[in-house]
């Protein structure tokens, strides 16, 4: 934000002075102390900085375009003469007779839908009522972080135990155990994405609710001030004049969310593998690679799938964050 | 068609190896899969005193009985064993870079097509010479399990289990049914069963897999054995009538298994069984692991799948094999022949059925006398059957079963209706996946 000077014509040109006292210390100094560098300092800084560039371009660049290029082969992983190119047959495949690719795409937006629309709010309201410096508010906030802090795959086994059909919490409470009166939370391809999706919320709400925590002490206090002078009550103040100033946040919290629907995998793959009603576009393509026989191309063809939806959404994303720098 | 190797030599392996480390984690949340896929081998090189061997027997009652076999094995040959340990699900889902890799000389597979397919891709070793020494020791139907599709042996069978329809004796003994032989026996006595306030047949399916036994069950009862076998192999087509009337009996017998089964683990369907609220349970003798306090287990008892055409009978028995196999290119191949040939006599299976007593001998020639009642019926069934099947996802190619098979049957259960397009959209994947 203050670094206009550059442009700046005062800025362009140095301080008198100091560019020609500098040329001339410089001509002063022996040719080889010019270098302020050793041999070794080259060498660490090379392995520092190669070592990490080596590994990024071989674990994620060279195994992506891998991955696109086996999108359009058939291959069981055994031995590279297995590998047969197909064109875009795993596609047509993939987009015609799969079964569970539409339910998997479906699936993936009703949980970016679900958590934008659930528990962002949530987030968001609980993140107003504890900026309120009530009492015992970091307990609160504690207690509605405290799922943030543990990892998905136990998230999902704990509220298996809630969902539990015969033996879970709630079925007992209610004595939907019982033939003939029936729920089954995990199986009922109606209820189980719901299910799940009640335990994805209940974790990210705790999630929004830091991120909008920390916006909100960034809210400078006169405005609340100056809203409070000007008569506004708290529905007015909030509406019109803490949201609007929340909107950095916003966007953080949008890219996070649409991240968290397009990774959601362990949730679901604890719960029940990703049987009918709870396909995800990440399940399919573990189910298709992991394994003995492993169908390695149509899998990748799945990952180019998630990879081109996931591109659509962070490509505007970067265009709007570069135009905004570079505006600013 | 063969590729250039150029541009693809680098990136294949490396993401291969980085996809099944990340879906190893993943799945397991053990990220070792890197190490494990050059483990073992290393150091015994050269010594012709020491065979590896890569084993999946990670359970502590299995891998127990397995040192016990390799103890034996030393004393009469010293020859070392050196065991090298997987996660039982680890093991299988890195078996294909496992055996590209540096394998063990011997280790621990499955019978069926899972292993006549690294045989037909050169991934083992055949040992007819061991089945030279050891053939006596084994029926026919077991030695057509140990073949690979070229007619050489490349397997060798320890223990196998059989899939039947279990119950307890006390149950069937209060309420006075009899042992149905019959596909309208069986189902009389589901409906007799409801009537009594009992869930007829316990049945759960969340892991995706057990109800591919039901399928096999019907359907090798209904077309026999020679349809399953083609079936299973993609030459016929699922949208055959034969297949629909699999499909129509199922949905027959449907109605009577137990409600909100795709929510259900096999091992909460086995605790009705347990707990007398189901009266029967259609599953591998391991239900008995189920039944940890003794007096339950000796309630426990099962009979065969009841005859449904019988021009087939009850000949065939579904009886999953393990056993071992030699890697492509064993360091010690004489050593690992010599352990084959131990691991084929009845001695070594009868070590290993003293601790582990949820299965039999694969043997014919074991000594039985030692057996709990349950496994001697087992023992008889698999004996006196004219062909053994293994399980559709050891009879299929595995990555039809495991994305197709898995959830197609799991849409059936759940919601019986629309046969027809579940079995179109079937056979068109089929044709797909058999045809790469």
């Amino acid at each position: 934000m203050t670094t206009t000077p550059t442009t700046s014509p005062e800025a362009a040109t140095p301080p008198p002075g100091s560019g020609p006292a500098a040329e001339t210390t410089d001509k002063k100094v022996p040719r080889g102390h010019r270098r302020l560098l050793t041999r070794r300092d080259r060498l660490t800084l090379g392995l520092m900085a190669g070592l990490p560039t080596i590994l990024h371009v071989a674990l994620v660049w060279v195994t992506a375009l891998a991955s696109i290029a086996l999108a359009f082969a058939t291959w069981d992983g055994i031995g590279f003469d297995s590998i047969k190119w197909v064109g875009l047959q795993n596609f047509r495949e993939l987009f015609t007779i799969n079964p569970q690719f539409w339910p998997a795409v479906q699936h993936n937006i009703i949980w970016f839908a679900a958590l934008i629309l659930i528990p962002t709010p949530l987030g968001l309201f609980l993140a107003v009522q504890l900026d309120k410096q009530i009492r015992f508010s970091r307990v609160y906030q504690t207690a509605f972080f405290l799922p943030v802090v543990v990892s998905m795959a136990v998230i999902g086994f704990v509220w298996q135990l809630v969902y539990n059909p015969d033996t879970g919490l709630i079925n007992s409470l209610i004595g939907a155990n019982q033939p003939g009166h029936y729920i089954d939370w995990i199986g009922d391809p109606d209820l189980n994405l719901w299910a799940i999706l009640i335990a994805a919320s209940w974790r990210h709400a705790g999630y929004m609710m830091i991120l909008y925590l920390a916006g909100l002490k960034s809210v400078d206090p006169s405005l609340r001030e100056a809203s409070a002078l000007d008569g506004a009550n708290e529905w007015q103040t909030f509406k019109s004049v803490i949201f609007p100033t929340l909107r950095p946040t916003n966007t953080v919290v949008l890219v996070v969310t649409i991240i968290e629907a397009l990774r959601a995998f362990d949730l679901v793959f604890v719960f029940n593998k990703g049987a009918e009603g709870t396909e995800l576009l990440s399940i399919l393509v573990t189910n298709n690679i992991i394994g003995e026989s492993s169908r390695i191309g149509y899998g990748s063809a799945i990952a180019v799938v998630l990879l081109v939806i996931s591109l659509a959404v962070i490509i505007p994303y970067l265009i709007a964050t570069f135009r905004k720098e570079r505006q600013a | 068609m063969h590729l250039t190797p150029s541009g693809l030599s680098i990136p294949g392996p490396s993401r291969r190896t980085m996809l099944r480390g990340i879906g190893g984690a993943a799945a397991l949340g053990a990220g070792v899969p890197l190490l494990s896929a050059c483990g073992g081998g290393s150091g015994s090189a050269a010594d012709p005193k020491t065979v590896s061997l890569g084993s999946n027997a990670s359970d502590a009652v299995p891998k127990k009985a397995f040192a016990e076999i390799y103890a034996a094995f030393k004393k009469q040959s010293g020859i070392t064993v050196d065991v090298n340990t997987k996660d039982h699900n680890t093991f299988q889902e890195q078996i294909n870079s496992y055996l590209q890799g540096t394998p063990d000389d011997v280790f621990h597979w499955f019978a069926g097509y899972r292993m006549q397919f690294f045989a037909a891709k050169g991934l083992a070793t055949e040992i007819d010479e061991v089945w030279d020494k050891i053939g006596g020791n084994f029926p026919e139907a077991m030695k057509g399990l140990s073949k690979g599709e070229d007619g050489k042996y490349y397997f060798v069978p320890l223990y196998t289990y059989p899939w039947a329809l279990f119950y307890r004796k006390s149950v069937f003994a209060e309420k006075g049914y009899e042992v149905p032989t019959t596909w309208d026996e069986l189902v009389a006595l589901c409906k007799q069963m409801e009537k009594d306030k009992l869930v007829p047949i316990a049945f759960g399916d969340k892991d995706a897999w057990p109800a591919l036994g039901t399928f096999d069950q019907i359907n090798f009862r209904t077309n026999g054995y020679d349809f399953h076998v083609e079936l299973m192999a993609g030459k016929a087509s699922w949208t055959d009538a034969k297949v629909r009337k699999v499909f129509d009996l199922w949905a027959e017998l449907l109605p009577y298994h137990q409600e909100g089964a795709v929510g259900r683990t096999w091992q909460d369907a086995a605790q009705t069984l347990v707990s007398k609220k189901a009266g029967m349970y259609l599953l591998g003798t391991f239900v008995g692991q189920q039944f940890t306090n003794q007096a339950d287990l000796d309630d426990l008892d099962f009979f065969a799948f009841p005859e449904i055409d019988p021009a087939y009978g009850q000949d065939t028995v579904e009886a999953p094999t393990d056993g071992f196999m030699m890697s492509k290119a064993p360091k010690n191949k004489a050593g690992a022949v010599e352990l084959l040939e131990f691991l084929g006599t009845p001695e070594a299976e009868q070590i290993y059925l003293k601790a582990d007593p949820n299965v039999v001998a694969a043997s014919t020639k074991a000594d039985t006398s030692s057996y709990s009642p349950l496994q001697k019926k087992a023992f008889e069934m698999i004996s006196g059957a004219k062909s053994l099947t293994q399980f559709m996802d050891r009879d299929s190619r595995p990555d039809f079963t495991s994305t197709v098979m898995q959830p197609a049957l799991q849409k059936f259960v759940r919601d019986p209706k629309g046969v027809d397009n579940l079995l179109s959209s079937i056979e068109r994947q089929k044709k797909t996946i058999f045809a790469s």
